[in-house]
């Protein structure tokens, strides 16, 4: 009566195994702060998944080592182990249980996928608007947009959240992305900047586009990612939750100083919301957003391919996550550069 | 069924005058026929350009150990992680796994002479060096800089010369993939002893069947993608350029119905050599032979329709996006299949843990971890989160290093006595397999942090925040560049002065050890005949005769 028999061995490493995998799915902590109720959700499937593969890593590693210990050829032993060649209720086991669990992470990533709103039909699946015809909803939906240049386009990306669907966001914003830098236009105010402003708690409505090449805009805090595709709009919905500073990153290769296509994302109280607001509207000479605003829109209506790097990146120096003077240096080293490859 | 052709063309021999059994060393740098010269001169220029690979992988490590861009231009930066992904998929990983093991097991462990195509053989592995000297070369005049995704517009503005040369040298690379693919797969299905049936085949033939299947439906693909670039970046056409009314997108989707299923050309070959392995390491035979055989073929088909997880956060439609989604999970589960046929194999074994089972375990443990990822990268709303993020730079490493260069060089170290017919040094092998091991754990593993907390790929400045973790990556690559020393030594010296190798040093059952080590031009003395399948371990002897009497 000393030794324990298999079965309870067996159930109790099942527990400790499920407890283990569940704790640290739930408590891993490798994600950023998450700032939106969206990125919530996505965090829900990304612990539910930690946890199923806490618990699969654990299992075949502790077969590879377990293998490597206890079954270890002795010395002289020249014999063979013993002739399994299968065993088929365990390998209909292995095929079921791994079906089973692809399944439920497909159909809970659906579920979410559809909260974040990623099936709002006046969005992401307007096969109606993808095959041209009526656009005018969606060219409401878009002011300050190109007109000409968004017929016969569908608006792909992250709409809104059912809760939401067809009523309008609270901000809208038109974003382009350009070698090497983001421009953030409030349609309604007319305001143009460097830098994404967005009150606390409303939903917001990103309207995007690119002029030269291919970017993404990537705001890790709410797990949110969408390609700017030149020639086509793209959208993203979100309600952020969390007043704070946030980075806006560029994911999609754009070019040498695509890494420092970096800016900010500054989710603030409504009241501080709309002082910024006001400040940006008043033509006053001091703030230098008069000039500002007219820089941008000459940079915006310029075409980027046709030109070298340093010569539009100037003015977004202040944004970037470069220092000044490591810009100079960089600047300096495209200029020698040009020497040999953009006049040849 | 038998193979319809009994007696396999005899190869021809570009040195006649030499008798059986003799090689000289010239005819490894000529236009040689024979599949084992063209099989190592494959892995020989394949793991040069390895070496070059990695030499580029130092170089972006090296840029990225502090934030700011201090080491090379962000453009050559650019360029060298085009050209180390280029070379190290279309010049290391593809030529290794198709180019040198299928070329030099197929016909020995099958039992024919020589390939189906001996010419067409040599002529695909003659391609491959003109496109690894202009890749290389593409430095001189400003290599492609935009990814070796090469995604218009980027591309098409990031200097003419590079990106020509860059889809010149893919062409030349798919072009010799292709042909090896009619060769394999021809091989394998006409030219094997009348006495093995499919069901009786090594399992490296099985994986080398569906490899090949993929290569020859989406290659031309990739061909297609490419030429209609050439125009637009030579021709001023406009198929993916939106200024004129092309559609980059377009590109995307015509690039990744290869470049997915590619994926699988650089991992199944790999699936075929760890099923090899194990058993013969373990001494137990595969646990269940037909399962792995028909999953290679069910991860043939299923990569062929997975395409498009790599473009969730492009302009794709929210159904394309749940479908792709769900096939791509699907393709985890004869995945899943295969790796727990192998555990079980292990289980109960009696196992050596000499080189090729050491790494063919690596192989394991590395390649779960890179699954697994897969697995949650294909869920969509996390995919939006990490795409393009280090977290995809984690994954793909775990595959293709912790899996494919894993897979290499357990194939390596397995086969090495028979194809030069001395043995390696055991203890250098171990020293290579914990270097590499931990190495590669040190490089990939934090890659996966900084994804998830907002470092995007490609690039060459990054947040100081990062900085910890990045320099631990970069000190782990230090280490994986000293791994190959111990590596090179061992094999280098062992080529000339090691100890001799008899025919079978593993006591294996697969036609390849029933010839001398190393094989003689035509491979057998005598054709053999299939007494036992490929992985009967400890099945008893009056088995084995019942099988022979039947």
């Amino acid at each position: 009566m000393t030794s324990i028999p298999n079965s309870i061995l067996t159930l109790v490493a099942g527990i400790l195994l499920t407890v283990v995998s569940l704790w640290y799915g739930y408590n891993n902590g490798l994600m950023p702060v998450a700032a939106s109720v969206e990125a919530t959700h996505v965090d829900a499937l990304f612990n539910a998944m930690m946890a199923i593969a806490t618990g699969l890593f654990i299992i075949v590693q502790g077969v590879i080592v377990y293998s490597a210990i206890m079954f270890r050829r002795k010395k002289g032993d020249d014999t063979d182990g013993p002739a399994i060649e299968g065993n088929v209720p365990l390998e209909i086991f292995w095929t079921a249980i791994p079906a089973a669990i692809v399944l439920w992470i497909s159909i809970y990533s659906f579920e979410i996928y559809g909260e974040m709103g990623g099936f709002d039909p006046s969005a992401a699946n307007d096969m109606h608007a993808m095959h041209g015809g009526k656009n005018s909803a969606m060219a409401a939906e878009m002011p300050g947009m190109d007109m000409k240049a968004m017929e016969g386009m569908t608006a792909s990306g992250i709409g809104a959240s059912p809760a939401s669907q067809g009523k309008e966001a609270a901000v809208n914003v038109n974003v382009t992305g350009l070698q090497y830098a983001w421009i953030f236009n409030y349609p309604n105010t007319n305001i143009t900047a460097g830098e994404l402003h967005v009150p606390v708690n409303q939903e917001v409505k990103l309207t995007l586009k690119a002029n030269d090449v291919i970017h993404a805009l990537w705001i890790p805090q709410l797990r949110l990612k969408q390609d700017t595709i030149p020639g086509e709009i793209t959208q993203l919905r979100f309600t952020s939750n969390k007043v704070g500073t946030y980075p806006i990153r560029c994911a999609e290769l754009c070019g040498g100083y695509h890494g420092s296509m970096v800016t900010n994302m500054i989710v603030e109280t409504q009241e501080n919301y709309d002082t910024w607001v006001a400040s940006q509207i008043q033509p006053a000479e001091t703030t230098g957003s008069a000039v500002m605003q007219s820089t941008l829109a000459s940079i915006e209506s310029m075409n980027p391919a046709t030109m070298p790097t340093h010569e539009y990146l100037a003015p977004y120096a202040h944004e970037m996550g470069v220092r000044t003077e490591m810009l100079a240096k960089l600047v300096r080293d495209q200029q020698a550069k040009n020497h040999i490859h953009l006049d040849s | 069924m038998t193979a319809n052709i009994s007696l396999p063309p005899v190869a021809e021999q570009s040195s006649p005058s030499h008798g059986h059994g003799e090689r000289r060393w010239q005819d490894y740098f000529t236009f040689n026929t024979d599949h084992k010269v063209i099989g190592i001169q494959y892995m020989v220029m394949s793991f040069f350009f390895y070496l070059v690979g990695g030499l580029l992988a130092e170089g972006i490590r090296t840029e990225l150990a502090t934030p700011d861009p201090d080491l090379v231009d962000p453009a050559l930066y650019n360029s060298m992680f085009t050209m180390h992904a280029t070379i190290m998929i279309f010049l290391w990983i593809v030529p290794a796994g198709t180019g040198a093991f299928a070329n030099y097991l197929i016909p020995l462990m099958i039992g024919a002479r020589d390939m189906a195509f001996p010419k067409l053989n040599a002529v695909a592995f003659w391609m491959l060096p003109p496109a690894g000297v202009m890749l290389i070369g593409s430095f001189y005049f400003g290599t492609a800089q935009a990814g070796w995704t090469s995604y218009p517009p980027l591309s098409l503005t990031t200097g003419k010369v590079g990106e020509a040369i860059w889809i010149f040298s893919l062409l030349l690379g798919g072009t010799s993939s292709i042909l090896g693919g009619i060769n394999f797969m021809t091989t394998i299905l006409k030219m094997r002893v009348p006495s093995m049936g499919m069901m009786q085949m090594p399992l490296f033939c099985w994986a080398m069947i569906a490899t090949s299947a993929l290569i020859l439906i989406a290659t031309p693909i990739l061909a297609g993608a490419l030429i209609l670039l050439s125009f637009d970046l030579l021709a001023g056409t406009a198929f993916f350029n939106p200024t004129g009314g092309g559609h980059p997108v377009v590109y995307q989707h015509m690039f990744w119905f290869y470049s997915h299923p590619a994926v699988y050309i650089m991992v199944l070959p790999f699936f075929g050599i760890i099923s090899e392995v194990i058993p013969i390491h373990s001494r137990k035979p595969i646990f269940g032979y037909g399962a792995i055989a028909y999953s290679s073929l069910a991860i043939s088909f299923l990569g062929l329709i997975v395409w498009a997880h790599h473009m969730f956060t492009s302009g794709t439609p929210a159904w394309l996006r749940m479908f792709f989604m769900i096939t791509t999970m699907i393709i985890a589960v004869p995945t899943g299949i295969k790796v727990f046929g192998w555990l079980a194999t292990m289980w109960g074994g009696k196992i050596s843990l000499n080189s090729p089972m050491l790494f063919a375990m690596g192989f394991l443990s590395t390649f779960v971890v890179g699954g697994i990822s897969g697995v949650m990268l294909a869920a969509v709303p996390f995919d939006i989160h990490v795409h393009d993020t280090y977290f995809v730079v984690a994954h793909l490493h775990y595959v293709l290093f912790g899996g494919s260069v894993f897979g290499i060089f357990t194939g390596i170290y397995h086969w090495y006595p028979k194809a030069i017919g001395r043995m390696y040094s055991e203890f250098w092998g171990r020293v290579h397999f914990v270097m590499t091991f931990v190495g590669f754990n040190v490089t990939f593993l934090p890659m996966h942090i900084l994804g998830l907390q907002g470092m995007p790929r490609r690039i060459a400045m990054y947040a100081p925040e990062f900085q910890t973790l990045n320099q631990v990556c970069t000190w782990g690559s230090y280490l994986l560049a000293v791994s190959t020393v111990p590596f090179l030594v061992n094999a280098l010296w062992c080529w000339f002065k090691g100890e001799k190798a008899p025919d079978n040093p593993w006591n294996a059952l697969t036609f390849e050890w029933m010839t001398s080590s190393p094989p003689e031009i035509e491979n057998f003395e005598v054709l053999p005949v299939l007494t036992t399948g490929p992985y009967d371990y400890g099945v008893e002897e009056e088995e084995h005769l019942a099988t022979i009497a039947s």
